[in-house]
């Protein structure tokens, strides 16, 4: 890991993330040195349970960190607003909407909420984030439906529009494929990918879709147990730090195909 | 977040409101022609006195009365249903209508209990809302402290049904040791009533009421944001808890009023933003503030004229109305639309 802190605009120093308790604090990950770029699409990795919420949960303020810091743009996480923070990272959760009549137009519009005035009117300016954003995820012919007649997938273009309207240097999105198929899943990755290299913005994401993100991200966040492990792709497959990453030898890596692969028996 | 307009449903509801409240005003035991209405209203002193002291001491205050408590309702009900994601929230669920029912409960069948001091002070037409609000204040203040020490907002919504509970028992208990003619007191009281108003007791009750909407106009934005779920409310920027809190306040200040002036008036605060959101087929709150504002002040004229029994001498209690009649509307949207939205 070279630091290039002049680039560098997500930043943790020694940071130990997991739950305090009263007795024993219920430590997920401890001393991890991330310095994200700008411009990169970053994929989170792990099986199940091992903290990958817990690491996104941290990165964007949601939980309090253990012990260690957080930077972002070279100033301390905790040092932001709540207003001050919405300006700089947007996400995307893995939780359900709850069940209202929002369009989608008025959804994206939501994302204009940190920019608006007190009763929340939209600017000309807001109106062009907010058009930009339906253009970049091609979503131009859903706008006046209602949020809850769309399809995963769909939803999830939405989502991320939305994201894209509060005009963050980073998104931060939890299995944003988790629902979906494997075409559509394909489909978000490569807007992803296509969004960070239109926008320079800095993308985390989360996944199980393993073979795809090793494809397709700049750089990997690799959770195995009480290891995290961060670097490009080659870098980490140079290192075999795939091979723990699931328990038994039914899914084996392939240095060649840099893929997982199943193993016949 | 505009795009559609919503004018032609709202100048509509608007014209629907005024006739409304015409004819709110000409029904009634003594029939009084329209046209002297109208003259009464406008300050011509040659109608008849008699009339003129039904229509400006006994039918607008009513009115006037039905407008507040029906537009109330239906905003406490749908900031309720924002804040808990619930379509099933109304204005009672924080237990409030409960503590303000005990606060009269104590009054009325309390002295029985406690001897001559609370009798003494029931004298006063004061003295019903006092006990009231001092009820509804306490039970919200208590919702409140249990409010910020859980984090889930959905528990809230147990610990305001919980208190609900608290209460009524209390009640009961106070109920089972009274009196006849005691008991027979509270149970008027508590089929709700919109008249017996003096002009005084009206303005309190508006400067509260106005107070309540314009706090409602301020969290507009979080309420919208808040549609998102919790989370994303606070990636928006909004300080949730805050925001929670101020919601929380501005029920129970509605409620509290409301309930203190004219008694625990049922379903009006739950079915309103439901009927608001099938016409509008929005759950923008810049349209649905405005949209239950007017719809709520409908139903509960439309309730209360009903209620007046046209020509007869009978008043039904107007808590039995709205259910009555709004109940069987409510069942019949749901079936015909079969879904319902926050």
């Amino acid at each position: 890991m070279i630091e290039n802190s002049e680039n560098s605009i997500l930043k943790t120093e020694n940071l130990t993330i997991g739950y305090p308790q009263k007795k024993q604090d219920h430590i997920i990950f401890s001393n991890i040195n991330l310095s994200i770029e700008k411009g990169r699409l970053i994929s989170v990795l792990g099986k199940n349970g091992i903290g990958k919420s817990t690491l996104l949960r941290t990165l964007c303020k949601v939980q309090k960190p253990i012990t260690g810091a957080i930077y972002f743009e070279g100033k301390e996480l905790n040092t932001y607003s709540e207003n001050d923070l919405s300006k700089k990272l947007s996400l995307v959760l893995t939780e359900r909407l709850p069940e209202s009549q929002l369009t989608v137009f008025e959804l994206i519009a939501l994302g204009r909420q940190p920019y608006t005035n007190w009763i929340d009117t939209l600017s000309k300016a807001d109106l062009e984030k907010i058009e930009t954003a339906i253009k970049q995820t091609e979503i131009g012919h859903l706008k006046n439906q209602r949020f809850y007649e769309l399809s995963d997938g769909q939803l999830q273009r939405v989502l991320i529009a939305r994201a894209l309207a509060q005009d963050t240097d980073v998104i931060i999105l939890d299995e944003p494929t988790a629902h979906l198929d494997m075409h559509q899943t394909i489909n978000i990755f490569s807007l992803l990918q296509q969004l960070v290299k239109q926008t320079n913005k800095t993308i985390i994401v989360s996944s199980h879709e393993i073979n795809l993100a090793l494809k397709l991200s700049d750089e990997i966040i690799l959770l195995t147990e009480n290891n995290l492990q961060f670097g490009t792709t080659e870098s980490l497959i140079a290192k075999n730090a795939f091979d723990k990453l699931f328990p038994n030898n039914l899914l084996k890596f392939n240095k060649s195909l840099q893929q997982f692969v199943i193993n016949k028996t | 977040m505009k795009q559609k307009s919503y004018r032609k449903q709202f100048i509509l509801l608007s014209v629907l409101l005024i006739v409304l409240f015409a004819i709110n005003i000409s029904l009634g035991s003594v029939i009084i022609p329209f046209k002297d209405i109208l003259n009464t209203l406008t300050g011509d002193a040659s109608v008849k006195e008699s009339w003129q002291t039904i229509i400006l001491n006994f039918r607008l205050p009513k009115a006037i009365t039905a407008i507040l408590v029906g537009s109330g309702l239906s905003v406490a009900g749908l900031l309720m249903q924002t804040l808990f994601r619930n379509p099933l929230a109304g204005p009672f669920v924080l237990g409030i209508s409960s503590g303000a029912s005990l606060g009269v409960a104590l009054l009325i069948l309390g002295s029985s209990l406690f001897g001559g001091f609370f009798l003494a002070h029931s004298v006063s037409n004061w003295s019903f809302p006092i006990a009231a609000s001092v009820g509804a204040f306490l039970v919200l203040s208590a919702v409140i402290i249990a409010a910020n020490r859980v984090r889930n907002t959905m528990s809230i919504l147990i610990i305001g049904l919980m208190f609900g509970s608290l209460t009524s028992a209390v009640i009961s208990v106070l109920a089972y040791f009274s009196e006849a003619a005691q008991i027979q007191q509270f149970l008027f009281w508590s089929f709700g009533s919109l008249g017996n108003l003096s002009w005084n007791e009206i303005l309190v009750f508006m400067v509260i009421y106005i107070i309540g909407i314009l706090a409602t106009v301020a969290v507009i934005k979080p309420l919208n944001s808040l549609l998102l779920g919790e989370n994303y409310a606070k990636s928006l920027g909004i300080n949730v808890k805050k925001n929670r809190n101020i919601i929380l306040l501005i029920t129970s200040i509605l409620t509290g009023v409301i309930t203190a002036f004219a008694g625990p008036i049922a379903f009006v605060g739950l079915a309103v933003p439901h009927i608001a959101r099938m016409i509008f087929v929005s759950s923008n709150h810049k349209i649905l503030l405005p949209a239950v504002i007017i719809l709520g002040a409908s139903i509960l004229l439309i309730c209360d004229s009903i209620s007046q029994l046209p020509t007869s001498e009978f008043t039904l209690p107007i808590n039995a109305i709205t259910s009555l009649f709004g109940a069987p509307i409510v069942i019949w949207l749901l079936i015909r639309k079969k879904k319902l939205f926050v």
